[in-house]
């Protein structure tokens, strides 16, 4: 009850809108859903936050590469290793987003800077609607990197040491036995890490609130925000900005139905690829 | 087998310098005077300027937002860790009619976007005339779906022997769940503790939509605040968010073992 409650709510308030002045609000019907088809910013956010979710997806090869590598028996400093992969999971994600939109800065950030080095002029990155979308999906994929590591880790442990002894004999190389025992065998740890960064995904704020400008008006400044507002954003501007909670909660219940849908999509792909012994 | 861990380890050093080196860039960018943090070709040594710290104390209210943030962050991984315990040994042990749908309803909540809780939740606190106070920032993080599956787990794997004994020497369900569960699922309840409480630090978008004075935010919406007002004085935005993101990374530095348990726990058994 204590969920469902809010739940059933926030789908009530999408058939509404506030009266002026705080007045108690009334039944529009689909009223918010009718203007929600016409909006382009609806549209735009909806590509961006599913270009973001895709391009994100590339974080887990790279996560099961390195726990694959930090799982070489006999390598020493693993601990180590994890700790820095871990750093930026626990940084708070404003802050990281803080530091690479120092990064990012077109005329004096470091990035630019060292692609000079080597003859390239870099972009504005965040400043610039051909760029700003990826650089968005560097900074998620670099932040999520360590905790799909861990979990990653753990499965990898998981995995009995005589399939790899035996593909030795049979005269398999490292890539083989990669591809051949490591990637199956974590076939069921992907699939859940990849709904849950989908999920995760499809909810991005921060780093769109921060690197885009920092507040909303700053935000609505930058000349790539429109290649960067996100659903939950645009939920964030319409709900709390713009005061309009009807529409806000219309807008929620477009991203509920977006992961119900691709939840769906996942698991039903998952008989494909996925392997359970 | 030497020279091929060489290769590992050469790879691996280039991932963990990537994950390192904008955090020093940070602290370089930190101890700089602006004039020098955006000179090109930029400068790498900085210039001692400590300055830059305690400005940020001087024209953000950093103390109010650090205290607000900690007793947030203390008040939720407490709340959690109790209620969550609670609900997560009713559904492992406890029969009650409606358990098994009632638990499917939990597990569906944990696919559900906090934003379709948001906004009713927000009347509530505005309701109660809470918005810009302490109580707005703590009381709907008091208890997680997330948490009692957790914890649900858990109970799941300790023996039923255990809990038959306690019972048949006449203790009530509450009594076995803090003298038998408790102590046995520590490990577990450390856990969640710590997880909320990095969650709870790093928690964003609700700190910034209930409390929007500056003396009551938490160091996540002050920053951004910060980021918003001081666009482009880079030393002091760095010096900041270091400041800001400092508390957690030590306290993951120090319980980094139960932290990574934590997250494999997760991540093993949904």
């Amino acid at each position: 009850m204590f969920y469902l409650w809010p739940v059933l709510q926030t789908a009530y308030l999408s058939f509404t809108e506030a009266g002026p002045f705080g007045g108690p609000s009334e039944w529009v019907g689909l009223e918010n859903y009718r203007e929600l088809i016409s909006d382009p910013e609806v549209g735009r956010s909806l590509v961006n936050t599913l270009a973001y979710t895709a391009l994100g997806l590339i974080g887990i090869p790279i996560a099961v590469v390195i726990a694959a590598l930090l799982s070489r028996p006999g390598l020493r400093g693993v601990a180590i290793y994890r700790t820095f992969f871990f750093l930026p999971v626990v940084t708070t994600p404003v802050a990281v987003a803080m530091i690479w939109r120092w990064i990012y800065s077109g005329d004096f950030g470091i990035l630019n800077y060292l692609l000079s080095l080597v003859g390239i002029e870099g972009p504005h990155w965040i400043a610039d609607s051909r760029t700003a979308l990826i650089a968005m999906v560097i900074v998620g994929i670099w932040m999520g990197l360590g905790y799909n590591l861990v979990i990653f880790i753990a499965a990898v442990r998981g995995i009995p040491r005589h399939y790899y002894e035996a593909a030795e004999i049979d005269g398999a190389g490292p890539i083989q036995q990669f591809f051949r025992i490591t990637v199956p065998l974590l076939s069921p740890t992907i699939f859940f890490v990849s709904v849950v960064s989908v999920i995760g995904s499809l909810q991005l704020f921060d780093l769109v609130y921060v690197l885009a400008g920092g507040s909303n008006q700053a935000s609505r400044a930058n000349p790539a925000f429109e290649s960067m507002e996100t659903i939950v954003y645009l939920f964030y501007a319409e709900a709390f900005q713009n005061n309009d909670k009807g529409y806000g909660a219309a807008i929620a219940m477009i991203l509920l139905a977006l992961i119900v849908a691709l939840t769906a999509v996942q698991f039903r792909l998952q008989k494909r690829w996925v392997t359970y012994d | 087998m030497t020279k091929k861990l060489g290769l590992v380890h050469f790879l691996l050093t280039i991932g963990a310098l990537a994950m390192v080196a904008p955090f020093v860039w940070q602290f370089l960018t930190s101890l700089k005077t602006l004039e020098h943090a955006t000179s090109v070709p930029p400068t790498i040594v900085p210039d001692g300027q400590w300055s830059n710290y305690t400005k940020v104390f001087d024209l953000v209210p950093f103390g109010s937002q650090f205290l607000n943030t900690v007793v947030m962050v203390a008040a939720r991984a407490l709340g959690q860790v109790l209620m969550c315990s609670l609900a997560a040994y009713a559904f492992a042990r406890l029969r009650f009619p409606g358990r098994t749908v009632l638990f499917g309803l939990f597990l569906s909540v944990l696919m559900v976007p906090p934003q379709l809780f948001i906004i009713p939740q927000y009347e509530i606190i505005a309701d109660l005339g809470w918005l810009n106070s302490l109580p707005a920032l703590i009381v709907p993080g008091l208890f997680s779906a997330f948490g009692t599956f957790l914890l649900r787990q858990f109970f799941l794997g300790l023996p039923a022997e255990l809990d038959e004994a306690a019972r048949l020497d006449g203790a009530n369900p509450l009594r076995i769940w803090w003298s038998v569960m408790v102590p046995l699922a520590r490990p577990g309840m450390i856990a969640l503790g710590i997880l909320t409480t990095i969650w709870s630090w790093n928690d964003f978008f609700w700190p910034l939509v209930v409390n929007n004075d500056p003396e009551k935010m938490t160091l996540s919406a002050g920053l951004a605040s910060m980021q918003g007002q001081f666009l482009t004085d880079y030393p002091l935005l760095m010096a900041g968010s270091l400041l800001a993101s400092l508390p957690v990374i030590a306290v993951f530095v120090v319980l980094q073992r139960q932290f990574v348990e934590g997250i494999a726990l997760t991540g093993t058994k949904g």
